[in-house]
């Protein structure tokens, strides 16, 4: 229930009473589904194809103005990709997309930008398995693969350690030293990782999701993107041991501050020690 | 000086007590307003009730006291705040980098607060004038001072003995050469070291930092690896490691490269270059063409590769291509191929030098 | 003039105090009397832009100070250890000592931390304010003779800070540092025929080696730091021997100076200052995180992060270096990188040389060789404080590209288009500067004499008899009708004569006539103060119209300036300058 409330108060923040009410229909269909079919329902052949059927309902609505009917994806006439095909993305892909509110777009652009998630999860689940049906693809992974919980203690710190080279190696260029993100191209730009969940870095990494390189399992373990997945959440949780960090943008934001907090305090005691004081009208003798 | 003289100049100048000052007077004194002279000093409340200077002495020592006491509250936080393994955090901060700066913050600024309000409010504010005087010598002083230097330049004859003076000037001149000289051994001379990097034919190309080789079916379309020469990752008959320290700095330096894959159809490979890739995989140097910077920020929707430090923008499926930014030249490919165990090794060593230009690059 | 105190006084000597006999026998010694007779009691002119350079200065006693410190632990080595100190995330890391040594003052010498930001923040301090203080002494033409040479000091100055800061934020060998280092090996490879060796012999070898940090160490601990000690001692006697400059104002002329003297007011100040600016800088560093290396990560040449940016001194280089298009030339075999050579040698060498040499070009353009100590107001030098204006404006377009994938991120721009939004900004933007700065001047000037010559507009709306609003002006105070004209009448540099039109020339014609056009530029848009004959005219003009349409019962108010009407010290009463407009009003303004 703790995630039924909190999904709920996100639905508040939403600016669009129609899209609310909408939502609201979605979520009491979905919500009860949840509670009265258990995840069990994978497991079965059957449950499987309802599964399937249940997101192609979805997606025919929600995704295929942009994916085509089939997820073919859509071409425009003068050759450029309006949205791209989904046969192979595979489960984990649409995983990704949806529950970080990515997809369905709000409006073309060039790059899609997170927010507020549209499908609930279970949803999601069908929407991910009527995509996972059209190709294979890499699936949903597991918490064990992605959640360095599962990391045994004594193993923890070197785990992050490694992960933090495969971070700084492989990450770093575009998502900056702290993960605050960074520029590309065209105005598209490398979204920070500052509180994303890890299932979804994890998922990023495998699917590579609209610019972002793919780093498949054969080459970036699991485990090893686990540890990334370590890395980043220890730097998250390392406190600033210098103070405010100033938004981790580095050199720029610092040279900011000295400008503004350091010359400008100074120039304001050196107006203060300048200025003349106030006078008396007493003894004044001309 | 007398050019400067202005005859208006009538007013006198209050306190100026040094009356040769009017005949430096210059054009501006006095045109065309006379100079009213320094105001009357207005005395502060601090100068003339008791209570406001009894006021303004105590806030002074009220500040130096504080700053006593927040020097002390330094020292316990030195002693009482822990760093290191179980550095103490407070609000998300290192406490005792916070607690240090703001209690010597305080100390110090409070005793700079309490010396300026000391001038401000007890210390006399009565204006005082001080003369200026010409910065340059006298006509006489610059005579002697050229008499003399003539005396000294004449008694050491070096105007009459130009063999003397040219010898020495000659000798002083040839001391630049062992000044010069005696810096050569700073570095090695470059000779052909930024042609070459480590590659060369057979060279696996590994995963960086895990040094895992690759097969092409590992690599999904869209991937990126950052990847190294195999050998880095190599250890000799003793265990010890080919490359370290340095060396393996300096190598990698050149020899870092990165690998994408890209659907076949959006290569277009120039000529000569056909058999370089892999089923659509490429290698290419990850070191900047334009200040060297390594590169990996792979866009592999549109195959463009970003600079972070710069911005060049180099057109993966397109050779390399520099499609945006400062760099001039397109990023080196790096011949590939498959090894009979199927993994991905170079065909050769790049063909042109990686990195950033210089003037002899082409001269080979 | 009296001056009714509360009866303290300076203490006097009235026994011959420990002060007395320790200062008689260091002057057995020293022989420093006579000198300090005259600095103890010394003047300085007391204005908040004065004490610009204060910052400068206190920031690199500060830099020594937490400098010193750090060298206690810092070690500037570059061979490999296996990194086993308190941080975490980096434990068992290969790195180089010098980066170990970094983590070790950062996490377990205690105050390490704070000592290495507050460094960190004063170096960027110290040449901040190094700017600013340049900044003030060029806008008020305080480089003008007889100081051009301690102009000259201060540019060398901050050339050495910005080498110092560069080499200093080097030292750490963590990412970001070894990212700056390789962009700096970039820049040398660029060099015409020398480059590659260059680059040997700096880093001892190939990039990166395992020299280039201890020599750095050596030039940032000692060689450079020298030359600014020095240096800043040549500048600061300079200041003490030429005298500070001063702002005109009443009994404030060419050949004196008014302020408060060096003891005690002068030292209580300056020492108050040092620790205001010691105290920022400590603040600073508790409360804001300045340069987390341990995030970086060692230095490895193959990785990079996001927002790879040189501290903001170095700005303007990136900046040059990123909007730079891709030129390079290749000659019989050789290759000339424009793109490097160009914004990383070239552009920072033209830019040094100006700043070296400004004071000299603007006193050829001027003619003028005469000692100046009092200050202009920047209004009162169009083209020079435009000129200004138009750098400023250049340097922060420069260094906003330098920054330019940070904005694209925070403002949610397209990187491209800053990039080319800038490529012709820093082109078009100065120029604009430039004349908007001009025009914004003279028109400051106009306001001036518009003041003297017609008052203040008291913002009285008057009615006349006949149903015409007109607004009263009064006469401004003496003293700062004093205070607006003290200054020069700019003269236009004239064609020496004996010089014809058709055929003859003089030698140096041509530099002659380049200067003529140029003074011209320079000068003939000024507003001049007026004469002592335009004031009077006014005056009168003023009393005229009085008399005309007042019936004459009222009495012309005080506030001429020329010392031959008595003020009678008090303000109009708003009734003086009735109806001085008729219907069209205005005809006082038209001179």
């Amino acid at each position: 229930m703790r995630m039924l409330s909190a999904r709920l108060s996100s639905r508040r923040r939403s600016p669009l009473a129609g899209v609310v009410v909408l939502l609201l229909g979605l979520l009491v269909t979905g919500g009860a589904y949840a509670l009265l079919s258990p995840a069990t329902a994978q497991d079965s052949a059957a449950g499987d194809e309802a599964l399937v059927s249940q997101g192609r309902e979805l997606f025919l609505v929600g995704c295929a103005s942009c994916h085509g009917k089939n997820a073919e994806g859509i071409v425009t006439q003068d050759g450029t990709q309006y949205g791209p095909s989904l046969v192979g993305v595979g489960a984990a892909a649409v995983d990704f997309q949806v529950s970080t509110g990515r997809m369905p777009m709000a409006q073309p652009g060039v790059q899609a930008p997170r927010k507020d998630r549209l499908y609930n999860e279970e949803e999601t689940r069908q929407l991910a398995a009527y995509v996972a049906s059209l190709g294979p693809g890499p699936a949903i992974p597991t918490a064990e693969q992605y959640d360095p919980e599962t990391i045994p203690e004594e193993e923890r710190e070197e785990a992050i350690v490694r992960g933090g080279e495969f971070f700084r190696t492989n990450c770093t260029a575009c998502h900056n030293f702290a993960g605050s993100g960074g520029a590309l191209p065209g105005g598209k730009y490398a979204p920070t990782l500052i509180g994303v969940e890890p299932k979804h870095v994890y998922e990023a990494m495998l699917t590579g999701p609209q610019q972002m390189p793919v780093f498949s399992d054969d080459v970036l373990k699991p485990e090893e993107k686990r540890d990334v997945i370590a890395y980043l959440q220890a730097n998250e949780e390392t406190p600033n041991y210098g103070g405010s960090a100033l938004g981790s943008y580095g050199p720029v934001s610092e040279g900011m501050f000295a400008w503004l907090a350091g010359i400008g305090v100074l120039v304001g005691f050196a107006v203060w020690i300048a200025a003349h004081s106030t006078r008396s009208k007493k003894g004044v003798q001309q | 000086m007398s050019d400067r003289g202005n005859p208006n100049d009538s007013m006198p100048v209050p306190g100026n007590e040094d009356a040769a000052a009017h005949q430096h007077t210059p054009a501006v004194h006095g045109d065309p307003i006379a100079d009213p002279g320094l105001p009357p000093h207005h005395p502060r409340p601090t100068d003339v009730e008791e209570h406001a200077e009894r006021r303004a002495e105590k806030q002074v020592a009220t500040m130096f006291g504080l700053s006593a006491v927040f020097a002390l509250l330094f020292c316990v936080a030195y002693f009482a705040l822990s760093v290191g393994e179980e550095t103490d955090v407070w609000l998300g901060m290192g406490a005792s980098n916070l607690a240090l700066g703001v209690t010597l913050g305080m100390a110090l600024l409070l005793i700079g607060i309490g010396a300026i309000q000391w001038a401000r409010k007890l210390m006399s504010d009565t204006e005082i004038i001080e003369m200026r005087h010409p910065v340059a010598s006298s006509q006489e002083d610059r005579e002697a001072a050229l008499t003399a230097l003539g005396q000294g330049a004449e008694d050491s004859g070096i105007g009459r003995r130009p063999l003397i003076r040219n010898s020495l000037l000659g000798a002083v001149a040839m001391l630049g050469l062992p000044a010069i000289v005696a810096l050569r051994d700073l570095g090695p001379l470059p000779g052909d070291a930024l042609e070459h990097t480590v590659w060369k034919k057979g060279m696996r190309i590994v995963n960086d930092v895990s040094g895992a080789p690759i097969k092409p079916d590992e690599v999904e379309i869209g991937q990126l690896i950052n990847a190294e020469p195999a050998v880095f990752f190599a250890t000799d008959e003793e265990g010890e490691p080919v490359y370290e320290g340095h060396e393996l700095q300096a190598a990698k330096a050149k020899a870092a490269v990165i690998l994408v894959r890209m659907q076949p159809r959006d290569i277009t490979p120039s000529a000569g270059r056909e058999n370089w890739g892999v089923e659509g995989i490429l290698c290419f140097s990850k070191i900047c063409t334009h200040v060297g910077c390594p590169i990996s920020l792979w866009e592999q929707q549109s195959h463009h590769l970003l600079c972070p430090c710069h911005q060049s923008t180099f057109d993966l499926g397109d050779n390399g291509k520099v499609i945006f930014g400062p760099a001039a030249r397109s990023l080196p490919q790096l011949p590939m191929g498959l090894d009979q165990e199927g993994y991905l090794v170079a065909l050769s060593d790049f063909e042109e030098p990686v990195g950033p230009s210089y003037w002899e690059r082409g001269d080979r | 003039m009296a001056i009714a105190t509360n009866g303290k006084q300076a203490a006097k000597a009235e026994k011959p105090s420990k002060i007395g006999g320790a200062a008689t026998w260091a002057d057995d010694r020293l022989g420093l009397a006579t000198i300090a007779k005259k600095q103890i009691r010394k003047v300085f002119p007391d204005h908040w832009s004065f004490m610009l350079g204060e910052i400068a200065l206190w920031s690199f006693v500060v830099l020594l100070l937490t400098g010193v410190f750090l060298t206690l632990w810092f070690k500037p080595s570059m061979a490999e250890v296996t990194y086993m100190g308190s941080y975490d995330q980096l434990r068992g890391l290969h790195m180089s000592e010098a980066y170990a040594s970094t983590l070790e003052i950062s996490f377990d010498v205690r105050g390490g931390l704070l000592m290495r930001q507050m460094h960190h923040w004063s170096a960027m301090l110290f040449i901040a304010a190094m700017f600013v203080h340049m900044m003030r002494v060029f806008f008020t033409g305080a480089f003008r003779k007889p100081r051009e040479l301690n102009w000259v000091i201060g540019g060398l100055l901050l050339m050495l800070g910005i080498l110092e800061g560069f080499a200093g934020y080097s030292l750490p060998d963590d990412l970001l540092s070894g990212t700056g280092l390789r962009i700096a090996d970039g820049l040398m490879k660029s060099v015409p025929v020398l480059g590659t060796y260059v680059s040997f012999f700096a880093f001892g070898g190939e990039f990166p080696g395992d020299d280039i940090i201890p020599r750095l160490y050596t030039v940032h601990v000692l060689l450079i730091p020298g030359l600014l000690l020095a240096l800043i001692g040549a500048h600061m006697l300079l200041l003490v021997y030429h005298k500070h400059t001063q702002w005109a104002g009443p009994g404030r002329t060419e050949e004196n100076v008014v302020g408060f003297p060096m003891m005690p007011v002068y030292a209580a100040k300056a020492g108050g200052f040092f620790f205001i600016v010691f105290g920022v800088t400590a603040l600073m560093g508790g409360l804001m995180q300045i340069n987390p290396v341990w995030r970086f990560g060692p230095y490895n040449p193959a990785e990079v992060t996001a927002g790879s940016q040189p501290d903001w001194y170095m700005g303007v280089a990136e900046g040059l270096l990123r909007i730079m298009p891709g030129w390079e030339t290749e000659l019989f075999g050789f290759t000339l990188s424009w793109n490097v050579f160009i914004p990383g040698v070239v552009a920072p060498g033209i830019i040094f040389g100006l700043v070296l040499a400004y004071p000299f070009i603007e006193a050829w353009i001027t003619g003028d060789k005469r000692e100046h100590h009092l200050l202009q107001r920047p209004r009162n030098a169009p083209n020079r404080t435009a000129f200004m204006v138009a750098m400023m404006t250049l340097y922060g377009l420069l260094w906003a590209a330098g920054g330019n994938d940070i904005l694209a991120v925070v403002f949610n721009l397209n990187l491209n288009y800053i990039t080319y939004f800038m490529r012709v900004a820093v082109f078009v933007g100065p120029v604009i500067a430039f004349i908007l700065a001009r025009r914004w001047a003279i028109s400051l000037q106009r306001h001036d004499q518009e003041a003297l010559l017609h008052g203040y507009e008291t913002g009285v709306i008057m009615r006349s008899p006949e149903g015409a609003y007109s607004e009263r002006h009064l006469p401004i105070d003496p003293a700062r009708a004093y205070t607006l004209t003290a200054r020069d009448r700019d003269q236009v540099y004239a064609l020496p004569s004996g010089e014809d039109e058709n055929g003859v020339k003089a030698p140096g014609t041509r530099r002659n006539r380049l200067r003529a056009k140029l003074s011209h530029y320079w000068f003939a848009h000024n507003v001049q103060k007026p004469t002592r004959e335009e004031l009077e005219e006014a005056r009168e003009h003023a009393e005229h119209e009085l008399a005309m349409h007042s019936g004459g019962h009222q009495h012309m108010p005080a506030g001429d300036y020329l010392g031959d009407h008595e003020l009678d010290g008090h303000p109009a009463d708003g009734h003086q300058f009735d109806g001085r407009h008729d219907v069209h009003g205005e005809e006082l303004r038209k001179h």
